[in-house]
């Protein structure tokens, strides 16, 4: 127990709860704005894996860490821009349109890897993001800029969402595209920007593992934090001050999780702390799923003039 | 643009879509392998050979083909209800696990008993296996309103580990130096071999009889009907007294079992234990096998063996030419998304005004 206490207590744990938390934050903010216009966005496990395969390719190759961030960001609008075109411009299931953009940007990205490096037993590695120490504050200057970006993400997505036209634009969509369409607003134009936008900080989420907390791409490391996003949107009500709870809570368990494993209980099987993260996910899910307030319009394409 | 509902869909139209969609997803990946370097004709060559020149190439294909068949039949049921059951990597594994503790080697010796009781239990063990893990994620869609695609996804992560800790624990094979795989499975449970000298196995015969079955059933039972019912129109389905629940958790039931099924046959037909890559992500391609069949059964069997043959060739392309094997992968995605944009376009007329 007074292991526990001092765990608590280290400044090291909190640096690994943020850092845990940064792609989720990011991610999920990725996942609040496509939902909150009304669309599921399932290509966000893909999406992470080639936003963290071109951000960190293009670093590779000499480009700046910022610009890194860029391609990565890049290379989520596009995907994005696909996924609209196929679940708002063709008004396909949301569902399978998305896993499909998954199963093709995982695909890309490992063949591009292996073409771009054939032989190749290490991973080629590249200078990531320096911890920020000139900020002076305790667990903040433990961070990369990518956090405090995340962090700084947050307040800027509430904003937007609810205090600007282009928000209520958004959160409009989302619920009753029938009276936005009646505004004068353009639906199909209203979700391809929210979908893009929110493909953007998906692929961000994912280049922060290849730009920060790693300095090389690996096959499978996203390793389903794409879907985790998906559900702590859910258990977050679509609010960009709860994700950022949902995602400090839930790296808070994953934090402990592989410390306790360190500790090492030999009589626990090692899967059994791994395990902990996917089935909190599915915990977050029932326990919110009573009171969730989905937006109305959440999976509903929207054809004009069809009801 | 927009779309305009077509007054009818032409059978031709209906036909066409798919190898539309096959074309346009050959254009794309012959840039691939375009950028990758490599001939292009020399590679769809190789690949074409490799998946359909030859009898042994045919045996690799139709083995590969058996495990996307039920996947893909998995996906049929779950889809056609509207159950998005993404979890049938999960369920396989875990119809894998249920058939080694029912059938495996435990210690020298397995279970006692004659053959003819302990084969169709094993196939039970897997079937229920794999059912009552999509059962949990169904009821919590029908009771809670939770979306079943997420927990599913999640799941299959949680039964991955599981099945890792079960190999370095209580299933550990211990004359494997060490190799994470499981007990072996008793050689008289193992399935027979089709063709000589070939791995083809009469899990080929357990998939097809399945697949009519299931194509019977969607034609010919209340339940059926039920289910199209239920994809065409959840409320007017629950308006005209179909009983809802039930027939939701009966798909479940159903999707979940033939997805655990694969995994009891694939260990029982080709590798005769659970190994944590013995599947390559047969549960995730087997939505694309539903989606290219247009969640028909029997046309299921086609886009498995199809899906089976990109992936045999690719590999044996990549040995020979050396262009990475994740070829197949691309194929099945884009061939996936092109047979969706094909699909609707049998339905709708574009519009650009």
């Amino acid at each position: 127990m007074s292991d526990l206490l001092d765990l608590l207590g280290s400044s090291a744990y909190w640096v690994a709860v943020l850092r845990i938390a940064t792609p989720l934050i990011l991610g999920t903010l990725g996942v609040l704005w496509c939902e909150r216009a009304g669309v599921l966005n399932l290509g966000i496990e893909g999406i992470m894996v080639a936003g963290a395969f071109t951000g960190w390719l293009a670093v590779y190759q000499g480009l700046p860490l910022w610009a890194g961030v860029a391609v990565a960001a890049l290379t989520g609008a596009t995907l994005g821009l696909l996924h609209a075109l196929l679940t708002v411009g063709l008004a396909l299931s949301q569902h399978v349109a998305g896993l499909g953009i998954t199963l093709l940007a995982t695909a890309l990205s490992y063949f591009s890897y292996r073409v771009s490096f054939p032989k190749v037993n290490t991973p080629p590695t590249i200078t990531p993001f320096a911890p920020m120490d000139w900020l002076g504050l305790p667990v903040l200057s433990a961070q990369t800029p990518l956090t405090l970006l995340a962090l700084a993400l947050v307040p800027v997505s509430a904003w937007i969402l609810y205090r600007t036209p282009a928000g209520l634009a958004v959160r409009m969509v989302g619920e009753n595209p029938q009276a936005a369409e009646g505004q004068g607003l353009s639906v199909a134009a209203v979700r391809t920007s929210a979908i893009v936008g929110g493909s953007a900080l998906m692929g961000v989420a994912g280049s922060f593992l290849t730009l920060s907390a790693f300095n090389a791409f690996f096959f499978n490391m996203i390793n389903g934090r794409g879907w985790i996003c998906v559900a702590l949107v859910v258990f977050a009500s679509w609010r960009p001050g709860k994700a950022l709870i949902g995602a400090l809570l839930f790296a808070f368990f994953d934090a402990l999780q592989l410390r306790v494993q360190q500790m090492g209980d030999a009589g626990i099987p090692y899967q059994l702390y791994l395990m902990l993260p996917y089935a909190l996910s599915i915990l977050a899910l029932v326990l919110v799923a009573r009171r969730a307030t989905y937006p109305q319009a959440l999976m509903k394409p929207y054809r004009k003039g069809e009801r | 643009m927009h779309l305009e509902k077509r007054s009818s869909t032409s059978a031709t139209a209906f036909l066409l879509a798919p190898l539309l969609a096959v074309l346009v997803t050959l254009v794309i990946s012959s840039l691939l392998v375009a950028w990758a370097g490599a001939p292009v004709g020399r590679t769809w060559g190789l690949l074409l050979q490799g998946a359909f020149g030859s009898v042994f190439a045919w045996s690799e294909t139709l083995t590969r083909a058996i495990p996307l068949m039920l996947t893909g039949l998995a996906a049929t049921v779950a889809f056609k209800a509207r159950l998005f059951n993404i979890g049938a990597e999960g369920q396989l594994y875990a119809g894998a696990l249920a058939a080694v503790a029912v059938g495996g080697l435990h210690g020298t010796e397995g279970l006692p008993g004659p053959v003819w009781v302990l084969f169709p239990l094993m196939m039970l063990a897997s079937a229920v296996a794999g059912a009552l893990l999509l059962l949990g994620p169904a009821l919590m869609k029908a009771r809670l309103g939770v979306d079943e695609v997420v927990t599913t996804l999640l799941l299959n992560f949680i039964v991955l580990l599981m099945v890792s800790a079960m190999l370095d624990g209580p299933m550990k094979d211990p004359t494997a130096m060490g190799w994470p795989q499981s007990v072996a499975l008793q050689g008289e449970l193992e399935l027979t071999r089709l063709i000589e000298r070939t791995r083809v196995h009469s899990g080929l015969i357990w998939a097809l009889t399945l697949a009519l079955g299931l194509w019977l059933v969607f034609k010919y039972t209340v339940f059926g009907f039920n289910v199209q019912a239920l994809g065409s129109n959840a409320r007017a389905a629950a308006f005209a007294g179909v009983p809802v629940t039930r027939t939701v958790t009966l798909v479940a039931l159903l999707s979940g079992a033939l997805a655990g099924l694969a995994g009891a046959i694939e260990v029982a037909g080709r590798t005769s234990y659970v190994t944590l890559d013995m599947s390559p992500g047969y549960g995730y391609s087997g939505i694309v096998v539903a989606m290219l069949a247009g969640l028909h059964p029997l046309g299921v069997v086609a886009a498995s063996v199809f899906i089976a043959g990109v992936l045999v060739g690719a590999d044996s392309m990549s040995r020979a030419i050396g262009v990475p094997t994740y070829l197949a992968d691309v194929i099945v995605a884009v061939s996936l998304l092109c047979v969706l944009v094909a699909t609707l376009l049998t339905q709708y007329r574009l519009r650009w005004r």
